[in-house]
């Protein structure tokens, strides 16, 4: 479990009580944050009508969030595109980078993930407040349920809206771990099984790799587009 | 053994959970809340830029981009569109030329023609007139030679005989009976001769 260890780099700063010393994790969300500014600066600077390759990179990622946040929560959702954009790719870059060697992958985190979905389920929950003042709580009556059931339902809806970050947190932390640590266990059987064995785990890790790089992706993809539901609760009261 | 061991950290949890997590370096680091200020911090921080300049600096650009291009694609579109149709219409007028010169050349070829027929006709007239009046020439002078040629015949033959006799006979006879004489053999064999 090495790979998921944090540690220090440089000196500890201590602010308080707090210890905010840059560490490995720092490391990578720095990186991942200033890749993504570097290839969208050079994606955004120059506009020629034939876009070259690193500007079409941008474009199409800018459309293709556009359009997943038009197609899930309507065009009113259009104020929140920037934030969701990079919620999406900040996962996305965390988890990619992840799938470099020696890398450190931010999001294998629950603290990590957790303080995103947070945020999330917090910053939802004040937009839902504010569109639709008290009515936001209409989102917990159902239309359409019989009177008898309608507590046992309220109650459930309340857990499962109270249950959002959590849920969410978990998926991509979980995924993400799962996938590393899955990596390693098969790359430690190939070791263990030296040249005569060690072929068959091989190529699964080989196999693995693609599938992670699946799940990276995906996993980035569902965690923004989990929030783009919420939003749509939010700002289209539909119960 | 095990088992309690186990137990034991198991209750223990609850009253030192940092000192568990810290001692159980084995474990999942996930749980270590060692650096989880310094975790948050940095996300808040490094999260916080990303959005800011994204939102602020490289989004609106990139959406400035794509609506250019859109509208500068409508735009040519447009401009293709309009010069479609002026050339579809320039090339209207260009049939319509080209049927015009067909039809003016047809009318040039059909004139000229007619012109050629015509002048053949007429001097074929002309020279089938000419003909005619050279063969009606011609007949007039034959049958003039016809008409008199038995009388030269018979006048020679008058003179022939007569000195044919004087030859042979010594004796001088009358021109007028010799041509009686041939006058009448001229009637009894003429059709033998000029094949009337």
């Amino acid at each position: 479990m090495t790979q998921f260890e944090v540690y220090r780099i440089g000196p500890e700063i201590k602010v308080g009580a707090f210890d905010i010393s840059f560490t490995n994790a720092s490391l990578f969300m720095v990186i991942s944050s200033l890749a993504i500014l570097i290839i969208f600066n050079l994606g955004s600077k120059k506009n020629s009508i034939l876009p070259n390759k690193i500007q079409l990179l941008a474009e199409l990622s800018y459309s293709f969030v556009s359009k997943m946040i038009s197609d899930t929560a309507g065009s009113k959702a259009k104020p929140y595109f920037s934030f969701i954009f990079s919620l999406f790719m900040f996962v996305l870059f965390c988890n990619m980078f992840g799938m470099i060697p020696y890398t450190f992958t931010v999001t294998s985190h629950i603290i990590v993930t957790f303080i995103l979905a947070a945020f999330i389920f917090i910053g939802v929950t004040v937009v839902g407040f504010i569109k639709h003042g008290f009515g936001y709580l209409k989102l917990f009556v159902p239309s359409g349920v019989p009177i008898i059931l309608l507590p046992l339902i309220v109650v459930i809806e309340i857990i499962s809206y109270l249950s959002r970050p959590i849920s969410l947190s978990v998926r991509l932390f979980a995924n993400m771990m799962a996938g590393h640590t899955m990596m390693k266990v098969f790359g430690s059987f190939v070791v263990s099984l030296g040249i005569v064995g060690g072929w068959l785990p091989l190529s699964f890790s080989v196999a693995l790799t693609g599938l992670e790089i699946l799940v990276a992706f995906l996993q980035a993809y569902v965690f923004a587009i989990l929030t783009c539901i919420y939003l749509n609760d939010a700002l289209n009261l539909h119960h | 053994m095990f088992k309690k061991i186990f137990l034991y950290s198991l209750i223990t949890n609850f009253f030192f959970t940092k000192k568990i997590f810290a001692a159980e370096s084995g474990g999942m680091p996930q749980l270590d809340p060692e650096f989880w200020i310094s975790q948050i911090f940095w996300l808040v921080l490094t999260f916080g830029v990303l959005y800011i300049v994204l939102s602020k600096l490289i989004l609106p650009k990139i959406s400035a981009n794509l609506e250019l291009r859109k509208s500068q694609i409508q735009e040519n579109i447009e401009a293709a569109e309009k010069q479609r149709e002026s050339s579809e219409a320039k090339l209207k007028e260009f049939d319509g030329i080209i049927l015009k010169s067909k039809i003016e050349a047809k009318n040039i070829f059909k004139d000229a023609r007619e012109k050629v027929i015509k002048n053949i006709n007429s001097k074929k007239e002309i020279l089938d007139k000419q003909i005619d009046d050279e063969i009606k020439k011609a007949e007039i002078e034959i049958d003039t030679l016809k008409q008199s040629a038995p009388e030269k015949i018979n006048k020679i033959a008058v003179v022939t005989s007569a000195e044919i006799l004087k030859k042979l006979i010594g004796a001088e006879v009358n021109n007028s009976s010799i041509s009686a004489i041939v006058d009448d053999l001229v009637k009894k064999n003429g059709d033998r001769y000029y094949g009337h």
